[in-house]
Order: C-alpha cells, then structure tokens, then sequence
C-alpha cells in the first residue's frame, strides 16, 4: 500500500515535469551564454568612443596654439607639473633628452613619448587631477600644444588640430620596439 | 597559590607524557626481544594520567571561563592582529591622495592567498564609488553589433574562476635603486597579491557581440576618474581572460575594481584594468598613456620594449626577509612565495651562501598555473652570518635572473618587470637587510 502511493506520488511529479520540460531544461556545457547584451545605440557609443590612437582618428573638431595652451596650463597643470614642464610634485613634462641610455634616464614628453595623440587622449580623459574631463576640446588642444612647444617640437606659433596633430613626429618614436609577437 | 598548583599539575603531566613514551619503547623493545609478554600492560598502568582537580576554572584563562562575543554579519581579524596591515605610498602627496599604492604585508601572510582587505592597490586617481545598478560595460568597434551590458545582466552568465596572482609591473623597483632600500618585504615586493577571480569568460561576450575579421586588438578603460585604459591583444581574450566579478567568493572591493574588472592572468597588473566599462575591438593597439610612457620596459640601449605583457618567473624568501628577525639559532622554516606569467612553477631552489651551493625547496600544492606557490625549506642556522636567496623556474624552462644577468638587459632606470633574485643578509645577531649581489 505504502509503495503503490509513493508510486503514484512519483508518476505525477514525472507527469508534471514533463509538461514543463519547454521551459526548464538543462543544457550542454558549449551552450554560448543568455545573450543578455543590448544593443548600443550610435549615440551611445559615440558618447563614450574617446580613446585616439597614433592616426588621429576620432580627434575631435577645434584647436588651440601654443600661447593659448601656456594660458591653460599656467591656469590648472603648474602647480603639479612645475614651470615649463620641470616636473614636481607631479612627473615632469620636459627634459631628459639624451638621457635614456644611462642609468638616470628620465622620460618625459620630449624624450619618451612615441606620439602626440597619446597626449591629446591623455590629458582629455585623465586632466588635470582634481577635475578630470572639465577641459574643452580647445583647451586640451591648445595645452597639448603648449608641452610640445616646451620640448621644442613644435614652434610658438603651432596650432593643434584634428589634421596637425597626427603628423608630429615625436623624436623617441623609433625607440620603441613593439613586442607583442615575441 | 594558584600559579604553584599550575606549575606543579603541569610537571605532573609532563612527567606523564615522558614516563608514557618510555614505557612505550620499553615495550617495543621487549615487543622485539621476545614474544609479546605482560610487561606491557603493567608499564600502560603505571602511566595512568593524573586528572585535574575541582573546580576546573582557576586553572583556565578568563576566555575559557566567560562567555564570548555574539555572532557579527561580518567577520574581522583578531584585535592582536591589527598592525596587519597594508603599506600605504602616496606617489604625490595632498595633491592627489588617491594616487599611489598600499602593499600586501607578505611578511607577515602565509599560504597563497591574500585576504581581500590586504590585496595590493595601485590607484591613478582614487577608489570612485560606483552604483552598480547604473554602471554598463560597453563592447564595440570592430564587432557585428555594439553590445551594452548591465551588472545585472553579467551575474547572469554562466562562471569561471582564475586563482592566479595579480603583480603590478613596477613591484620590486625599489630593487633598481643605486643602494639596497632597507625595508621589509611589503614595501619592497608588496605589489603582489593571490586571489581566486571568479567571473564571465570574455569570449563569450565578444562572441555575442561578434568579433569582425581583422581585429586584433582590444582596448579595455575604466571608469575611474584616471579613465585607465590598455591594449591588449585580442588573443587573451580567447585564452584565458575573464570580467571579474568576484574575489575569494565574495563581490570585487571597490579598491580592486567594484563591481567589476577585467583579469589577464600572468600580465602586467596595470592590464587587469579595474572599474571595467569599455572593451573597444581595433586592429591596432591605441598607444594609451600607460603602454607608451608607463609600463614599457627601458632597456640598457635606451631603446624601450612596448608591448611585453607577460610577468617574468620570480620568486621571494618572505620569512626570513627584510627586518624581520631570526630569533636564534637553531631549525626554522624558510618559507616563500614563487611565480611566473607564463605557467606554473617546477622549481624553487634556495641557497644560504649568496648562490653559491643550492637545495630544492618543497613546493606546497596545488601548484597551479600564473598563480602564487608557496615553497618551503628547513634551515638549521648556526648563527653564523648568511646571505638567504631564491631561485625559481617555470614549466618553460624560464630561470628567475640574477641581479647581473637582469641589468645586462634592462636599463637600471627601468621601473618595470623586476625578476632579479632577491638576497637577504642575516647577520649574526639575527637582523636580516636586503643587499645587493
């Protein structure tokens, strides 16, 4: 008797899985996820698209010169990054050219950096420290500008734009070897 | 009164275990001699224990005898722990708190794990305090279809966990400085830590997004206000690359990435880019700030190495090391920690004689692959002066470099991937300096 109901009890918790099996089922381990991804909208991923690689391509409309630049960087980068670019308490911005075959190289815009877009994607996002991304397209132009200027890479009189500011020839830009496929 | 009746009951006991293993050889003697006899049996009654007198209490510590604290929703270490704790290291002082790091007290942790309240920080610009329910993780640029995720959503995905350890590329630079810096462990090599990562695979989202012939890259930013972002190679993320979401079961700190980051085992700890909430998929590498002028290795030429992911095989003795004290002579552990960005660890030699002679460590298990292994090594020291060193090799056959063989690559001016052997001094009074050899 006691076997029979248990019996009975298991035929309908058999019966009402099946019935459920469309909506619960377990799967194989290769199953590739809920694809719970929403599409972005064009907006959306234009908002956020701020990075600018060595092509300059995404560099915004504006510009800004050297003089215009010595305004924005005398106004919010000085007081970390020193007069001129000398660095401290923040890294410095130039000098250290020649230096980077001893053992106190010290590496800066000048005497480093690969590119110029670097400093443009860098200061837009990351400047100046206590407010990050307060900087107009104009300003950040113009100040990167200004810290070329400082490393005699470009003239007083250089303007920065969408089309100038890829074509500066950063004078370590052979110094780096690229070794991702080593 | 009550200290004599302790002391006396101890000597009893001791006395107790003593005659106990006598008689216990005794009979193993006459257990060999013979045949078993009944020697045994009357040596078994004489060591009958002595029992302890009534009232038991006195003979206890006040925790033995009152009450403990109640339960509490979450635990803390013991208050006799509390100088446990991480080495904090502003890198520019009051005008910008929230840059610098705080180093994992090695010297003080045993295992392979690191508590998630010790687990290494290197901020660029502070710890931002992120809403989970409005923070979306972004993948686009060379995919089918930009896809937006919410944190939410991530939680929903089927799970995988990484124990591996995380080092910052720029641990150990203090090793590159003209005079050896006399610290302890943490300041030296603190920029390491050991979790189990537990998150989504990455493939699984590219794929849903739809990865476009050609892309080879990846950029991945975070949403702090340093907006931190690194290339990597697209490969990665069809290896073992995961978005984390949690670290030794529980939900990602806000230190290390809340509520979520991106973990390349084995690579620069810069990589594993924390607050995680854009992937953009490129043929190129972007050239960000922090894969030109930071983190790229300056070689002796002056040339520099862009691009160098992989964390090299390195190990550190943790105990004994710098200003921890051997407090005299005779057996102690030497115990370590050993690691490699490219698998896991075969070998940890030790030497006491600056590298002159070598003897294998014991490798505690599991040893597993780009994770921290511990090795451990009994020293019988004599008290005469020694130089403690360790020396790691991996399942490639990578050897951890001397301080020579490092420099005849690196520039000494290069912060970055310092693998070189540690040594550390003992003197004979026991103090223990870091030197250079």
């Amino acid at each position: 008797m006691f076997i029979s109901k248990r019996l009975a009890v298991s035929a309908v918790a058999m019966l009402l899985l099946g019935a459920c099996t469309t909506q619960s089922t377990l799967q194989q381990s290769s199953v590739p996820g809920p694809a719970l991804g929403r599409v972005a909208s064009a907006d959306e991923v234009k908002a956020w698209s701020i990075s600018i690689p060595p092509s300059g391509v995404g560099l915004p409309a504006g510009s800004g010169s050297v003089q215009q630049g010595l305004a924005v960087y005398t106004a919010k980068c000085v007081a970390c990054h020193g007069e001129k670019g000398a660095g401290k308490p923040a890294d410095a911005i130039a000098g250290g050219k020649g230096t980077l075959a001893s053992a106190d190289a010290v590496r800066t815009v000048g005497s480093y950096w690969p590119y110029a877009t670097t400093l443009f994607d860098y200061v837009r996002r990351s400047m100046p420290v206590n407010a990050p991304m307060s900087l107009s397209n104009d300003e950040v132009y113009a100040v990167t500008a200004y810290m070329l200027n400082i490393n005699a890479i470009v003239p007083a009189e250089a303007v920065m734009n969408a089309q100038t500011l890829p074509q500066v020839a950063m004078p370590n830009r052979a110094g780096f070897v690229d070794y991702s496929r080593k | 009164m009550k200290k004599s009746s302790v002391s006396v009951r101890t000597d009893l006991r001791t006395d107790d275990v003593v005659v106990g293993v006598v008689e216990a050889t005794r009979e193993r003697r006459q257990f060999l001699k013979r045949s078993l006899g009944a020697a045994g049996a009357v040596a078994a009654v004489a060591a009958a224990p002595v029992r302890a007198a009534d009232p038991i209490g006195k003979d206890f510590p006040g925790w033995s005898t009152t009450p403990g604290t109640p339960m509490r929703s979450y635990g803390q270490p013991s208050k006799f722990e509390e100088k446990v704790l991480r080495t904090v290291t502003p890198s520019y002082g009051p005008i910008s708190p929230g840059t610098g790091t705080s180093r994992t007290p090695l010297q003080t942790l045993n295992g392979t794990i690191t508590p998630n309240g010790l687990h290494f920080e290197r901020h660029h610009n502070g710890v931002p305090e992120i809403d989970p329910a409005q923070h979306k993780l972004l993948i686009h640029g060379m995919v089918k279809k930009p896809l937006v995720f919410t944190v939410a959503n991530l939680l929903r995905y089927p799970m995988v966990s990484r124990t591996c350890f995380v080092e910052c590329a720029g641990n150990s630079s203090a090793n590159t400085l003209p005079k050896p810096a006399q610290a302890n462990c943490a300041a030296i090599h603190g920029l390491l830590s050991g979790s189990e990562w537990t998150g989504v695979s990455l493939s699984l989202l590219l794929d849903e997004a739809g990865v476009e012939p050609g892309a080879k890259w990846f950029l991945a930013e975070g949403a702090d206000s340093a907006a931190m972002s690194r290339s990597v190679l697209l490969e990665k993320a069809y290896d073992d690359a995961i978005i984390a979401l949690y670290q030794n079961g529980e939900r990602i700190r806000p230190e290390q990435g809340y509520p979520l980051r991106l973990l390349v085992p084995g690579y620069q700890g810069n990589m594993n880019v924390k607050w995680l909430r854009r992937l953009e998929l490129a043929a190129a590498p972007m050239h960000t700030k922090d894969e030109t002028s930071k983190y790229s290795l300056l070689l002796r030429d002056g040339t520099a190495r862009q691009f160098d992911f992989q964390l090299g095989v390195k190990s550190l003795i943790t105990q004994p090391s710098g200003t921890l004290n051997v407090p005299g002579k005779g057996l102690h552990e030497i115990s370590g920690l050993a690691w490699s960005g490219a698998g896991r660890i075969v070998k940890v030699e030790v030497s006491s004689d600056g590298g002159a002679n070598w003897r294998e460590a014991v490798l505690q298990g599991p040893v597993l692959s780009k994770a921290l292994t511990r090795f451990r090594l009994p020293w019988e020291w004599s008290g005469a002066p020694a130089m403690l060193q360790s020396r790691a090799t991996d399942e490639k056959g990578h050897v951890q470099p001397t301080r020579a063989a490092w420099s005849a690559i690196y520039s000494l001016a290069n912060r970055y991937h310092n693998n070189m052997i540690q040594t550390w001094a003992v003197a004979a009074d026991g103090s223990v300096s870091n030197v250079y050899l």
